[in-house]
């Protein structure tokens, strides 16, 4: 999230924990509108990833002789929590999000050897780790409107046991567009789907779609900030809508278009804080373009085709893969050169 | 007897074909996901692996060394073929869960591995002990991962038991709403926990040298 690891360096970034807390700044518009839209389930989602990331990532740093207060104290770990966080469904069980966070810190990042070492997104590993051995849980989203039933919320949360489902939860608007195109025998079509159910909003999912223009927001202001350049969001955003959007043109009936594909799910999360991740992301500005339009075809080929709710997480750790590859042939000019970065 | 304890040694730690040779990795992580699938396969591969070790020591000198392992692929496919068969007839369900992975113990490398380094270069005793130690601590690994796999991921231990005790249970270890967690049981959990063994045997070895060091100059500080 710096914009100064390749050459001619002339910048001197800022520290890690300003850089860290900026970042949970900026998701602070999307959070915002998730407790406006899905009541304050979020929140103690919130707290509980950021306990469990800052006492394992403690605890971990203990092990291994490093210094503990240095490496917690810089804001790190709570950003890992709470992209975790905000990337599950708020009305997930708490041990869920508690494993899910110890599992980013632990093994994704410090088995890996730490910050700065991890080849994989700490967040997304985590998320595609619980999605495939919990993919019913992993599948039920509050339903907009019933913010105020906290303790409906509360219930799901902390009381075990077998799961009340009733009007508190439904499925995302990815899920239901994808489901009923795939079992209606064909029949279904895009537009129809979409008036027909509670789920959906004016463009994407209901009450989701305010919570990506709030992190469209808060990314906007992060590069403004220079913690992010734009390369990756514009670059995401930007394949994602000419993928969609080509093929809802070619066949409107059974694909999804740009806007729907880009206010659903976890896109605007995706672009401005979970691609930009600049330890397991590429580099270099053409890198970057590469790298994150990647994520964001793959995201969409797994979401039309795919067996999962959204593709993001997926995608980022496929091309978290390919990310020193991209960066390899991608290496700008060296400062003072002109022949194409050849020294 | 000292050179059967440095085979017995090598074989379940020292040389473990698991954790330090990292040999025969694709049926302990394909196999490993119970201790009852993980002991079946690993004890037929400590079965095969002694009865292999066994005869090319005794034919080594009739094997032209030029096409040796021909001949050695041989061998262990026709003892493979005899635990194939009897599998088959004695304990015919555990077979049908095992499947390709019997016939595949020719593929091995650890089999063809210790016959090569060791069978075809020492006496027949000491070179069904070898294969024995090595099988027994591939087996020791497999049961160890399949029981930690298999507590993880769906909180029992030894199910399938039924398949060689026709009256035993399995054991049912956590609670019965416990969720599992299916990461453990599928093919990404066995490279997860087999890289957690294997840091574990580090660690182990690790501290055991830090502690010979501690020891060495203690007592040097103590000559000197």
């Amino acid at each position: 999230m710096s914009n100064a690891f390749n050459s001619p360096y002339f910048r001197q970034p800022a520290s890690v924990r300003s850089v860290m807390l900026r970042v949970l700044v900026a998701l602070l518009p999307g959070l915002a509108a998730y407790v406006w839209f899905f009541g304050a389930a979020i929140l103690v989602q919130i707290a509980l990833a950021s306990l469990a990331a800052l006492a394992g990532e403690a605890a971990i740093l203990a092990l291994r002789d490093k210094p503990v207060w240095l490496f917690v104290s810089d804001g790190s770990a709570l950003v890992t929590a709470w992209l975790v966080a905000l990337s599950f469904p708020s009305i997930a069980p708490w041990w869920m999000v508690v494993v899910a966070t110890l599992i980013a810190i632990v093994v994704v990042k410090h088995l890996y050897g730490g910050l700065g070492q991890n080849p994989f997104n700490p967040a997304m590993a985590a998320f595609c780790i619980m999605i495939v051995a919990y993919p019913q849980l992993m599948s039920q989203w509050p339903a907009a409107g019933h913010q105020a039933d906290f303790a409906a919320q509360w219930q799901l949360i902390f009381g075990g046991g077998p799961r009340v489902l009733d009007a508190v939860t439904m499925a995302t608007a990815l899920d239901t567009m994808r489901t009923a195109l795939h079992t209606a025998g064909g029949t279904a079509t895009v537009g129809a789907v979409f008036g027909s159910q509670p789920t959906f909003g004016a463009f994407g999912g209901k009450g989701w779609e305010w919570v990506a223009l709030g992190y469209l927001l808060g990314g906007a202001w992060l590069i403004q900030q220079r913690i992010i350049t734009w390369h990756i969001p514009v670059a995401f955003i930007a394949a994602l809508g000419v993928t969609a959007g080509l093929f809802h043109f070619i066949s409107p009936d059974r694909y999804a278009g740009a806007l729907f594909h880009i206010l659903s799910g976890g896109a605007m999360l995706g672009a401005f804080f979970i691609a930009t991740d600049p330890v397991s992301g590429a580099t270099t500005p053409k890198g970057k373009l590469i790298y994150a339009a990647g994520i964001a075809i793959l995201a969409w080929i797994i979401r039309t085709f795919g067996a999962y709710p959204d593709g993001i997480a997926f995608a980022t750790l496929l091309m978290n893969i390919c990310a020193p590859l991209i960066d390899l042939h991608t290496q700008p000019p060296v400062f003072g050169h002109k022949n194409g970065g050849q020294p | 007897m000292g050179l059967y304890r440095d085979i017995t040694w090598n074989g379940l730690w020292k040389q473990n074909s698991g954790l330090v040779q990292l040999l025969g990795m694709c049926p302990l992580l394909a196999m490993s996901n119970s201790i009852v699938n993980a002991a079946g396969l690993g004890l037929a591969t400590v079965f095969v692996m002694a009865l292999s070790n066994y005869a090319v020591a005794l034919l080594r000198s009739f094997i032209p060394y030029e096409i040796r392992i021909p001949v050695f692929i041989l061998i262990i496919a026709a003892l493979v073929t005899v635990v194939d068969f009897a599998m088959n007839a004695w304990l015919h369900q555990l077979y049908l869960v095992l499947g390709i992975f019997i016939p595949l113990i020719v593929t091995n490398c650890i089999v063809l591995a210790r016959v090569e380094a060791f069978a075809a270069k020492n006496a027949a005793v000491a070179a069904a002990l070898d294969g024995a130690m090595m099988g027994l601590g591939l087996t020791l690994v497999l049961v160890v991962l399949g029981a930690i796999r298999e507590l993880v991921g769906q909180g029992t231990l030894l199910t399938g038991i039924e398949m060689i005790i026709p009256t035993a249970k399995p054991w049912q270890i956590m609670s019965a709403d416990y969720p599992g967690f299916l990461v453990a049981i599928l093919p990404p959990g066995a490279f997860f926990v087999l890289g957690l063994l294997i840091a574990g045997r580090n660690w182990l070895e690790a501290r055991a040298a830090r502690r010979a060091n501690g020891k060495l100059r203690q007592a040097a500080a103590a000559a000197g």
